[in-house]
């Protein structure tokens, strides 16, 4: 391998040497290597294969702009991670690596017959062709062409890593350590500022760390990197933070970071996350991205060994790897020759500089020139040659003529530089075309941003330094730190501008002329869009799939306007930018979710009860984020064992139920009751205190949104019951209605839900149960009737008791605060007397008294009336929300559905829920629907199955006798009334 | 219009591929033509093709403001599906569904239509309740939906973790076999192409800007950024604006506009056969025939017209879609976006004339529109040639939200996309 390293230079640790794999063969690299920089150091040019044509591909880049050379990279089987970039893949020991998308293998992969016959799949033509028979996209056409799309392969296991996620806030966040970030950071954190640096690669430094030549304050560059890190370390109030790429600007100075913790490391320790998370919200960003080179657009620009000239003088002098022996350079821009004299300064054989411009004068030029390299002008690159590596580069002029081959094993090349300005546009600032840079340029600001260095167009060492300092003085000052002065550096290093070309070179828009090297699209793609009517840029983007590869087009969206304007012979800036869309790069879905995930995906909600409950033996359901106990099986019972037995137990004795799920608000003020008037569709001014009424809360529309128990504590305090969904909801409705509708209102809400435990104790023996447990409290019918609550004492610990029911049977809800519940749960399991049940039994105990549940009788289409509560509404107010809506001459249609009960004329078989109700068996679909099956169940008590369902009309066909159509067969069903069980409500009343 | 075909490719492959013409004209706005639909999506794309092919109404535009397809069109997770629960629904949806079938061959473009199945995950007995109640409904209506076990979900979609550890595991499913996906720019692009060939000006760059109303209050015409033209019949299908254009002809409309966010990951092959959607963890996924994975998210939760949301809502997506597929953990995020879409308050869409004559409105389409793309522009041209509803898209009028007679998929189902 050191026949292509340096002898000495770069900032790789030679002592410590690294084995790898790439694709099976076994190679040695350093530590500080890049896996690109390290194939590179071993001759290994080949490393990847296009998306569409399969050809062969190299490294074109040194950094996360890298289009080609994307690898999958496996720590075992189940940490594989496809396309990953090489150029920014850290070498560890024994690192693995695979080449992707070629079958069999890489040197040999049969998919490049995709570009033996790429004359068939220009842009688009999918879109033209694979249209008979119909039958055939799906099962022919699309499956060949998913099979050959993609490029990785996604991992086959769950992942193992962890990943967490973090908030952080600072005066000045500076995003990109190059000589303009570092700058910024340094003087914003002089100044008093707290500041976080970030910086996508592994070693902040950015441009500095190829830097060689340049001195700064009298330092070399590599030095005074050093030294500023070590400064800015040295702060307790800066955090830098290396692998970590600001992935996306959102709004009000949010910005995404995504830290990389472990990839790099051979061993990760088990305690570090593999990824962090930032959302760091900055009262100043200054943002110091860079700028990306761009390629030349020639025909065959792909081949591998061809470069961008910066990468290559990136190799030469960060990593001490000669990415070639005889390099050819084409170049549009000053920025190559600077490669080409470093090349040549470490020996290597520079043959020609073909410079597309017709004239190559100034400082870089004239250098190459005395160096004695040879300076080609008004020349284009007509084609390249070699296998599976460039071996020669064919010269000429742009208006045809002969072909010079110039022998060669590596090309680097140069079309000028893009700023970097993807989080300015992200940030929503407006860009504009600079016609010297070539480039589009940060203009308007609407975040507190502002862009430093070559990411805004100020290219050079000396200027990016200034420019850097400059923006951290002044966003530590509009941070409120304005203690700093930038400082003056003093600076050694030779610059050049912007310019350089967009699109490719007259006469070299032939034949696989790559824009975007990823997605295989050539100039003539591009070309072809154009002329089949895609004029916008974004349909040009998406027709031709340009820009859309993994690297979002970093090095190929401005070649892509270049050409759109010239087709089109309008003004570039004309033709439009494409959005950049976050992220910068690609991030990793775990890192988005981070902890969130098993119990943590979203916070579970168990009751005060929970533990009672697991020890009894529950099974549970999710009801929203609650867990609920459905059932207690003892040994040897299903489900509908368990649910017989526990409503056997409520009907002839006493069940248990933790009721504590239920939302529960407390309405408090002198206008509660006014209040609860306008928010209900019923009357409370004349609720006595100690009584409850149960109240239905309907939508701005008229259809029923939740119910529940309401008790007057006090003339001016109610204790409000909601569903168990429902109770966010109503209190936010509640919120909203008494903040923007009557804010004149005296009334306060406060969400109690977890405050109180509650312990339903339902069944005809309830009262003589629960009696040797009162204080305070007399349980005697007179005195504590149905639909009444009392405070006093329950075990000894204060308690609101209400006697109310969902069950049918004599019953109260034992309301204590949430740390006594089990207290109270205990003390009544102890007297023997009581089975627990759960949310299951509740259901069919109900159901068998025709009591609705919101969300399952009701789905958001029925009224009160509809769902046979109508009674409740209080039609004299003069408001309720609702109300209006209820008087619509549609919501009394005697066709609408009604709630009503279904017997099946086979008392065993239970229909099933959801099930639909018409008068027809035997029609055609589409059959006239006339309602469904809401709630269905076998009932022990009463010997048969019973159902609930809404049924158009259904108040009215009471003793009709439908169907309901299964897969299987009609089943015939009578229409009832929905109350089976007591309904004179005299066990209620007990 | 030059034929798309296998040959048609074979023959230009050999001359380079100069010979194609663009696939629909550069038009500049008429001074006057007998319709004008406003908005350049697949619903207004798709109108003005039927209003030309079907009701020979060639003198028409469709007048964008940016470039066609632009809109939610061009911005959405292409599921499709007609498993809906009411009559009046699974009426519409499958009338498109009927015609996505056939699409490619009456554009003669390729709109890869993929009816690889779409699965619905239920995750609680709420879900599973509800779901039923789908497949019960749709099997009388003649619609395909069936309810699968979860160990027939995971057959059916084998990433799936069926896991009873789950936060919320996976009861069930109800699956639509002939649901599935379609490419929506080809989809924009076909309809602009055939419309095109029938006379049909696609006029881009070109923002309404006003509506003209005649001393009777009918519409005579709209104002644009490129000059006034009158016309007759105006047609309002501008998707999350829709409020902003009913408004410059003094109308309010039910409607709220919310940013609905969406996000690929980097293209693998083929891992992920169908399309997955679950409501109660907020997370629709597909892979793209490009082999991106195409994840949809919720919407944010609160209104506005700027084309992007809060970074929790795809992150929250993201963490369900972790949990219901954990090999997916080391994917990554490669592009992420939001389009406005435009809610009604039954969550169904408004396809109807309006209160103005003259001026016809399609619009509420929300989170699910592109599904309907074909059978709504069907119906709305139907409604705009005739001065009278479809019977499909008859129960979908304006007035319903007034008197209350709605078709709430919403609340049935709060079934997104
Ligand atoms: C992220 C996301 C995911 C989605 N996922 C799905 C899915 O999986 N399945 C599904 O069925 N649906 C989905 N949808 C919804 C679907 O995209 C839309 O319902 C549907 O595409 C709407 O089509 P359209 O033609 O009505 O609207 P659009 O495509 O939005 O077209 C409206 C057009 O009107 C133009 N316009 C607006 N104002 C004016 C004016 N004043 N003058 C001229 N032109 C104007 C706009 O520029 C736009 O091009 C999703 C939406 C989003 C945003």
């Amino acid at each position: 391998m050191s026949a292509l390293r340096t002898p000495t230079g770069g900032r790789i640790d030679r002592s410590r040497k690294l084995r790898f794999s790439f694709d099976g063969r076994s190679f040695d690299g350093f530590a500080g290597d890049t896996l690109a920089s390290a194939l590179l150091a071993n001759g290994v040019h080949l490393v990847g294969r296009s998306f569409k044509y399969h050809r062969p591909r190299g490294i074109l880049s040194a950094g996360s702009d890298e289009p080609n050379a994307l690898v999958a990279v496996a720590r075992d089987a189940a940490r594989v991670t496809p396309n990953l970039r090489a150029t920014q893949v850290e070498l560890y020991s024994e690192l693995r690596a695979e080449s992707q998308n070629r079958f069999p293998s890489l040197g040999f992969d049969i998919g490049v017959i995709n570009d033996v016959v790429s004359p068939l799949l220009p842009a688009g033509f999918y879109y033209k062709t694979f249209k008979w028979p119909a039958w055939a996209w799906q099962r022919l056409y699309e499956p060949a062409i998913r099979a050959a799309a993609g490029l990785g392969r996604a991992p086959t296991l769950p992942d193992p890593d962890r990943y967490i996620s973090r908030f952080a806030h600072c005066d000045v966040l500076v995003i990109g350590a190059g000589p303009a970030g570092l700058a910024a950071a340094l003087v914003a954190a002089d100044a008093g500022a707290r500041v976080i640096l970030c910086d996508e690669q592994a070693e902040c430094g950015g441009s500095l760390l190829a830097e060689t030549a340049a001195t700064i304050d009298g330092w070399p560059a590599g030095d005074w990197v050093a030294t500023t890190l070590a400064t800015l370390a040295a702060n307790p109030r800066v955090r830098v933070l290396p692998r970590t790429t600001a992935f996306g600007y959102f709004a009000h100075n949010m910005v995404g970071l995504n830290e990389r913790v472990t990839d790099h490391l051979a061993a990760p320790p088990a305690d570090l996350p593999r990824e962090r998370l930032w959302q760091v919200r900055a009262a100043e960003v200054v943002i110091a991205t860079g700028a990306l080179e761009r390629p030349l657009v020639f025909p065959n620009n792909d081949r591998p060994g061809v470069m961008l000239a910066d990468a290559g003088r990136t190799y030469l002098l960060r990593y001490g790897v000669v990415p070639g022996r005889r390099v050819v350079i084409a170049t549009a821009h000053d920025a190559a020759y600077r490669a080409a004299l470093d090349l040549h300064a470490a020996g290597i054989a520079v043959p020609l500089i073909a410079d597309l411009r017709q004239t190559a004068t100034g400082d870089w030029p004239e250098a190459a020139r005395a160096a004695g390299i040879r300076v080609r002008t008004g020349a284009i690159i007509a084609t390249t040659g070699g296998r599976r590596r460039v071996a020669w580069a064919g010269v000429a002029q742009p208006d045809g003529g002969t072909i010079e081959p110039v022998p060669c094993d590596a090309l680097l090349m140069s079309g000028g530089w893009t700023p970097s300005v993807h989080l300015f546009s992200q940030s929503r600032g407006k860009l504009r075309f600079d016609a010297e840079a070539q480039a589009f340029l940060p203009n308007l600001s609407v975040e507190r941003e502002r862009s430093a260095g070559a990411c805004r167009g100020v290219f050079g060492l000396t200027a990016a330094l200034a420019d850097g300092a400059a923006a951290g003085e002044a966003a530590a000052k509009a941070a409120g730190h304005g203690g700093a002065r930038a400082p003056r550096m003093a600076v050694t290093a030779k610059a050049f501008g912007g310019g350089g070309l967009l699109g490719p070179a007259a006469g070299t828009a032939a034949k696989h002329a790559f824009v975007d090297f990823q997605n295989d699209v050539t100039a003539k793609d591009i070309g072809l869009a154009t002329r089949e009517g895609f004029r916008s840029i974004e349909h040009v983007k998406r027709y031709t799939t340009t820009g859309m590869a993994t690297d979002q087009g970093k090095t190929s969206n401005m070649h892509a306007l270049g050409i759109v304007a010239a087709a089109l012979d309008v003004p570039l800036p004309q033709v439009g930018l494409t959005t950049f869309r976050m992220p910068y790069t690609p991030v990793t879905f775990g890192s988005f979710a981070a902890l969130s995930r098993g119990d943590l995906f979203e916070p579970l909600r168990r009751t005060p009860l929970h533990a009672q409950a697991v020890a009894a033996g529950a099974v549970f359901e999710d009801v929203g984020a609650w867990k609920r106990a459905r059932y207690f099986p003892r040994a040897g019972e299903d489900m509908h064992a368990a649910v017989a037995r526990e409503c056997v137990a409520v009907r002839s004795r006493a069940g248990l139920f933790d009721g504590s799920t239920l939302g529960k608000i407390e309405i408090v003020g002198a206008d509660a009751a006014e209040f609860l008037n306008r928010m209900y569709v019923n009357a409370w001014s004349k609720l006595g205190v100690g009584r409850c009424r149960y109240g239905i809360l309907c939508r701005e529309d008229g259809f029923v949104a939740d119910d529940g128990v309401i008790g007057r504590i006090a003339a001016d305090r109610f204790h409000v019951t909601t569903t168990t969904g429902g109770a966010a909801r109503v209190l936010a409705l509640m919120e909203d209605y008494l903040q923007t509708e009557w804010p004149d209102l005296d009334v306060w809400l406060t969400s109690v839900t977890e405050q109180w435990a509650v312990i339903a104790l339902q069944g005809p023996q309830a009262r003589d149960i629960l009696a040797p447990f009162v204080a305070g409290i007399d349980l005697a019918r007179a005195a504590m009737p149905h639909m009444s609550v009392v405070e006093g004492q329950v075990c000894g610990i204060p308690a609101r008791l209400f006697r109310v029911s969902f069950t049918g049977e004599l019953g109260f809800e034992i309301n204590v605060p949430a740390d006594h519940g089990p207290a109270v749960w205990q003390a009544l399991m102890a007297t023997g007397a009581v089975t627990p049940y759960g949310t299951e039994a509740m259901h069919l105990l109900r159901a068998e008294k025709g009591y609705i549940i919101v969300g399952q009788e009701t789905d958001g289409t029925a009224t009160p009336d509809d769902a046979g509560v109508g009674w409740a509404v209080a039609r004299s107010k003069r408001d309720f929300v609702g109300k209006r809506s209820l008087a619509r001459a549609s919501m009394a249609a005697p066709a609408r559905k009604q709630l009503v009960g279904l017997l099946t004329e086979d008392p065993n078989l239970v229909l099933e829920e959801g099930a639909q109700l018409v008068d027809d068996p035997t029609q055609a679909p589409p059959m006239r629907l006339l309602g469904h099956v809401t709630s269905s169940y076998y009932s022990a008590s009463l010997g048969h199955s019973i159902a609930l369902a809404m049924l158009s009309g259904g108040r009215a066909r009471h003793g009709a006798r439908l169907f309901v159509p299964m897969p299987g067969g009609a089943i015939a069903v009578q229409v009832t009334a929905p109350v089976f069980y007591d309904p004179e409500g005299a066990r209620l009343d007990a | 219009m030059q034929s798309f075909s296998i040959l048609s490719l074979l023959r230009r492959a050999f001359g380079g591929h100069a010979s194609w013409q663009p696939q629909w004209r550069d038009a500049a706005p008429k001074a006057a033509y007998d319709a004008v639909i406003i908005g350049g999506g697949g619903h207004g794309l798709g109108t003005a093709y039927y209003l030309a092919s079907e009701y020979g109404m060639r003198n028409i535009a469709v007048l964008e403001r940016g470039w066609i397809g632009g809109g939610n069109t061009g911005r959405n997770t292409t599921i499709i599906r007609s498993n809906y629960l009411f009559d009046e629904s699974a009426a519409l949806y499958d009338h498109a569904l009927k015609l996505w079938e056939g699409l490619s061959r009456t554009l003669n473009y390729n709109v890869m239509y993929s009816p690889r199945g779409v699965m619905m995950l239920a995750h609680n007995v709420h879900d599973v309740q509800v779901f039923k109640r789908h497949v019960h409904a749709n099997r009388a209506n003649g619609v395909d939906n069936e309810w699968l076990s979860a160990e027939q979900a995971r057959a059916f979609c084998p990433p799936l973790n069926i896991s009873p550890d789950l936060r919320y595991p996976v009861l069930g499913a109800a699956l639509q076999r002939r649901g599935g996906t379609a490419r929506h720019d080809a989809v924009a692009w076909g309809y602009a192409r055939a419309a095109d060939a029938l006379g049909v000006d696609i006029v881009q760059n070109c923002e309404v800007t006003g509506i003209d109303r005649g001393p009777d209050g009918a519409v005579t015409g709209v104002q644009t950024t490129r000059g006034a033209i009158r016309a007759p019949k105006v047609g309002i299908v501008a998707a999350g604006h829709t409020s902003v254009v009913m408004g410059m002809a003094g109308l309010r409309v039910p409607l709220e506009s919310f940013p609905l966010q969406a996000l690929v990951s980097e293209p693998v092959k083929p891992v992920f056969p169908c399309v997955v959607m679950s409501n109660t963890v907020h997370a629709y996924i597909s892979q793209s025939d490009k082999g991106e994975l195409v994840i949809g998210a919720g919407t944010d939760a609160f209104v506005s017209y700027s084309q992007r949301g809060g970074l929790h809502i795809p992150a929250h997506t993201l963490d369900a879609i972790c949990e219901l597929f954990p090999m997916f953990r080391r994917m990554r995020m490669l592009r992420n976006w939001g389009g406005i879409v435009d809610t009604t308050p039954d969550r169904s869409p408004i396809i109807a004339k309006t209160p103005v004559p003259g001026l016809y409105v399609n619009c509420g389409w929300g989170t699910g529109g592109f599904k309907a793309t074909p059978g709504s522009a069907h119906v709305f041209a139907h409604t705009m040639a005739q001065d009278a509803p479809h019977p499909i898209n008859a129960p979908f009028t304006l007035e319903r939200f007034r008197d209350g007679q709605m078709i709430d998929e919403a609340a049935a189902a709060a079934v997104a996309h």
